[in-house]
């Protein structure tokens, strides 16, 4: 008989781990989620609520594609795991066996012990039900309050401003988002973020939340003992892997499931991918928990060959990364610190409209390209993976940048402007 | 929570809310609506009125688009499309769609209830015979009124939608695009051409989407105007074998769907408000390719059977009998299928109906592409999020993500290359290209494993 595989969650992590062990081998797979009986794409809820799309359009896969490729889909709410005994136990009381187990749980949202935080309309946003319960409190209401400068911070920003709400935005940095992107690409979006009449607060932190006698969030207090009215509150300070379920079943964890380069947990057949694994050992330059798209991906394809034997360690090549701040697209690839430090040097070029933006970044020394950041501007994947391969030195990078220009067709090219100006402040580099 | 429940609420009236502009907009849109309701029914005739109606359906409509976008930035505007009852098949979107459809019907078969008669025209057709008479010549026919119509909807829309779509250059000088072919190569000059006695002809219209194009009368027309006719003769047959597969070999079929053509130009202006209604399932998929290359099967037999008969004067083929099959053709085809239900529909099954699944030039021009063209949907890396934006808005109803997700270039017969996947993509995936080919992925999913780009499968 073929092996068992159960699979907990149904992530873009558990499910690219499914379709590759399906095509990989003819093992029994079984997907369980709690969250929805079909794939969606997580990303994509935003759009949902502010009615670009309904959930259907969000699932990448038809309905039937499931049976056709023989994944069983399970919606139910795992209670425990067992991993000596090889069995899993859901919440309904059923027992279900297995050869090879793949924890892809991914994430909750963060709450850090704030009063008032468990109130109705208070909430982060992370799954459907988040969705269902932000529809339901966000219903007719005039103000609301985003506590937490990320990118689901400002996605949950646009997603009220769709609906008219006015919106205060606290955000704990001087900046929003410069723990991650240089103050140039931060002050892009701050201007954005004012632009669009949010009422932005930056370097301020939630103190408090007030309720009426029903339990309904009313105000919140901020650390600059300011109170704002608002009948929503969205705590969108980051995510935490949601491992609740396994810490006493003998799997090692952190604040993750820790797990090898193999994506192995201390069990052999038990195996974390996704927001919910932790490295032991992370790789250089990157994070021991991976919260991203394409790394969940790579780590459901990676597992996948290891429980099929074809042993292969995860290695998800150079970083990137995408988001898109209202209307303005941003992409990255490599490393961009978000303070300059000794050993290397970048420089920032912007368009006389302040719309489009593009820094690269090099190593001082020896004039290695290490990588950039796009606004506004859309480049090509494989080009500055090729630059960062070959180790190229910036001068060439520079004089190459249209191969990696990916703006559609008859968009104003930036390039020879941004050479100009680059050459003006390098010309030691370039000649 | 129910998977299969629909998140989605009726309305919201915050996404839903009209500005001063917007509502004078309509109403003096309504009021043009009024005036043609009052012309059908015969209760008014008269030049001014018939100013009116182009002053307040131009400046209604101008009204509306700028109260709709004026206060908003540059960017992508769906907020709302799945609530609104027009866009979502409510029941604003059934009663427009019933109103279209009985439109083609009258147009079609019942002419005279519009007004159209022999001595002179009354009601509807009637209204509008001033300025037929000053473009032409002559008294209005069903099928001026209807290019009048026909020619507002796509400059008044298009002007909508550059304004939606200001940031993004290709979707704006595609639109300039359409519109200029509409009004001047469709509109104008046909009737100008009809006012100097010449032979009627838009020459962007081509064979086998202009399917009369050999019908005897045509071709006897023609040949009957002199160097004239010659010249639209030799032109309709060079667009055939050469200019339209040497087009498609560098820019796909785009250059004609989504730039030129006429039923391409309403679908990409009058019905970008539907283009999400059109189905991604792979049923739909394999519906389109049966009923797609039928039609183009059956109009390459009507037409031969046409020649044969202009050549031998035999229109008794086997069982075939020419003159029946053209008949067909017109009634099935030309008239139930690309009018009554490719618009007719439109706030049902999207705006693209007739280009899918029923175009025999779309077909030509869709083997081409697939096979030998340049043109092709490139995806980037690995950036993309399964987001569903992209097959969302495609009005071909291609799953554009299908590719997306894995890599993959997308070439499909289908794809008019009206670039909204590209421009609604929130992370800067999809990229239409026509470059050389070396670049083209269509071996299998590309993985971005181990820091390389590879095929697999």
């Amino acid at each position: 008989m073929a092996p068992k595989v159960v699979i907990i969650g149904n992530g873009i992590s558990g499910i690219t781990c499914a379709r590759h062990l399906r095509k990989l081998s003819n093992y029994d797979i079984t997907v369980i989620s709690a969250e929805s009986k079909y794939f969606f794409s997580r990303t994509a809820l935003m759009y949902i609520y502010m009615g670009h799309m309904k959930e259907e359009h969000t699932r990448p896969y038809e309905n039937h594609f499931w049976e056709q490729n023989r994944i069983g889909l399970l919606q139910k709410k795992v209670a425990t795991v067992h991993p000596h005994e090889n069995y899993i136990l859901l919440e309904s009381g059923e027992q279900i066996r297995y050869d090879y187990l793949v924890l892809a749980t991914g994430s909750r949202s963060n709450k850090f012990g704030w009063p008032g935080q468990d109130l109705k309309g208070v909430q982060g946003l992370y799954n459907l039900q988040d969705l269902e319960t932000m529809e339901q409190y966000t219903s007719g209401i005039k103000h609301a309050a985003v506590v937490g400068g990320g990118l689901i911070g400002i996605e949950t920003v646009e997603m009220l401003l769709s609906r008219n709400i006015h919106v205060h935005f606290l955000v704990r940095e001087n900046s929003f988002w410069n723990l991650v992107m240089p103050p140039d690409e931060s002050e892009m979006i701050n201007k954005l973020i004012y632009h669009h009449q949010v009422d932005l607060r930056l370097g301020t932190e939630l103190k408090e939340i007030k309720s009426d006698k029903e339990g309904r969030a009313t105000a919140i207090l901020t650390s600059k003992g300011d109170t704002i009215d608002c009948s929503f509150v969205a705590l969108t300070v980051g995510v935490s892997p949601n491992i609740d379920f396994v810490k006493n079943s003998g799997i090692h964890t952190d604040r993750g499931i820790i797990v090898d380069d193999y994506l192995q947990t201390n069990f052999k057949n038990i195996f974390a991918i996704g927001d919910c694994a932790q490295f032991k050992t992370p790789l250089p330059g990157r994070k021991p928990i991976e919260q991203v798209w394409y790394t969940g991906k790579i780590q459901g394809e990676t597992a996948a060959r290891n429980i099929v034997g074809l042993e292969k360690k995860y290695n998800p090549g150079h970083w990137f990364n995408s988001a898109k701040f209202f209307d303005l697209e941003y992409q990255t690839y490599g490393l961009v610190p978000a303070q300059k430090d000794e050993s290397t040097d970048w420089f920032w070029w912007q368009d006389k409209k302040g719309e489009k933006g593009l820094r690269l970044v090099w190593e001082k020394n020896t004039k290695i390209f290490k990588g950039l950041n796009a606004m506004g501007i859309r480049l090509r994947h494989e080009v500055c993976n090729q630059w960062l391969n070959n180790n190229t030195t910036i001068d060439i990078v520079v004089k190459e940048l249209s191969k990696a220009n990916f703006d559609p067709e008859f968009f104003k090219g930036y390039e020879k402007e941004f050479q100009r100006s680059f050459e003006v402040k390098y010309q030691y580099i370039t000649v | 929570m129910h998977p299969d429940i629909n998140l989605s609420i009726a309305s919201h009236s915050a996404t839903s809310s009209l500005n001063i502009k917007m509502k004078t907009g309509l109403a003096l849109v309504s009021l043009s609506l009024i005036l043609l309701f009052l012309a059908l029914f015969n209760q008014i005739q008269h030049p001014f009125l018939l100013i009116i109606f182009f002053i307040s359906t131009v400046a209604g409509s101008l009204l509306y688009t700028n109260g709709l976008y004026a206060n908003t930035t540059a960017g992508i505007k769906n907020n709302g499309v799945m609530f609104k009852s027009i866009s979502s098949r409510g029941a604003i979107a059934w009663v427009l769609g019933v109103a279209l459809t009985a439109l083609y019907i009258l147009l079609y078969w019942y002419p005279q209830l519009l007004g159209l008669h022999d001595k002179a025209n009354t009601g509807l057709i009637g209204f509008f015979d001033p300025v037929s008479k000053l473009l032409n010549g002559h008294a209005a026919s069903q099928w001026f009124v209807y290019g009048v119509l026909y020619t507002l909807a796509i400059i008044l829309l298009g002007i909508k939608f550059i304004y939606k779509y200001r940031h993004n250059a290709y979707q704006v000088k595609r639109t300039i695009s359409v519109m200029f072919f509409q009004l001047v190569i469709a509109f104008l000059i046909p009737e100008i051409l009809g006012g100097l006695n010449m032979p009627y002809n838009d020459f962007k219209n081509m064979w086998p989407l202009n399917y009369y194009f050999f019908y005897d009368w045509h071709i006897d027309q023609l040949l009957g105007s002199g160097s004239f006719g010659m010249f639209v003769l030799v032109w309709g047959i060079l667009s055939v074998v050469l200019i339209s597969p040497v087009l498609t070999y560098f820019y796909g079929k785009r250059w004609y769907c989504s730039w030129v053509c006429g039923c391409g130009g309403l679908a990409e202006t009058a019905g970008d408000s539907f283009r999400h209604l059109s189905s991604k399932k792979v049923s739909a998929w394999r519906i389109e390719r049966v009923l797609i290359y039928s039609v183009l099967f059956f109009a390459v037999l009507m037409t031969a059977l046409v020649i044969y008969q202009y050549f031998t004067k035999q229109s008794q083929v086997l069982f075939l009998d020419s003159f029946k099959v053209r008949e067909w053709y017109g009634f099935y085809i030309g008239a139930a299928f690309s009018g009554v239900i490719g618009v007719g529909f439109y706030p049902i099954l999207g705006s693209r109906v007739w280009c899918r699944f029923g175009c025999p030039m779309a077909a030509i021009l869709g083997i081409q592409q697939r096979f030998f063209s340049r043109f092709r949907i490139t995806t980037n890396g690995s950036q993309c999020i399964s987001c569903g934006n992209c097959s969302t808005y495609c009005e071909m109803g291609i799953d554009v993500r299908w590719y997306a997700q894995r890599g993959q270039d997308i070439v499909r017969s289908s794809c008019v290359g009206c670039g909204v996947c590209s421009a609604v993509c929130p992370r800067g995936v999809l990229k239409l290209e026509n470059g050389p080919i070396k670049t083209k992925k269509l071996e299998g999913p590309i993985l971005y494993q181990d820091g390389e780009f590879k095929i697999v499968e």
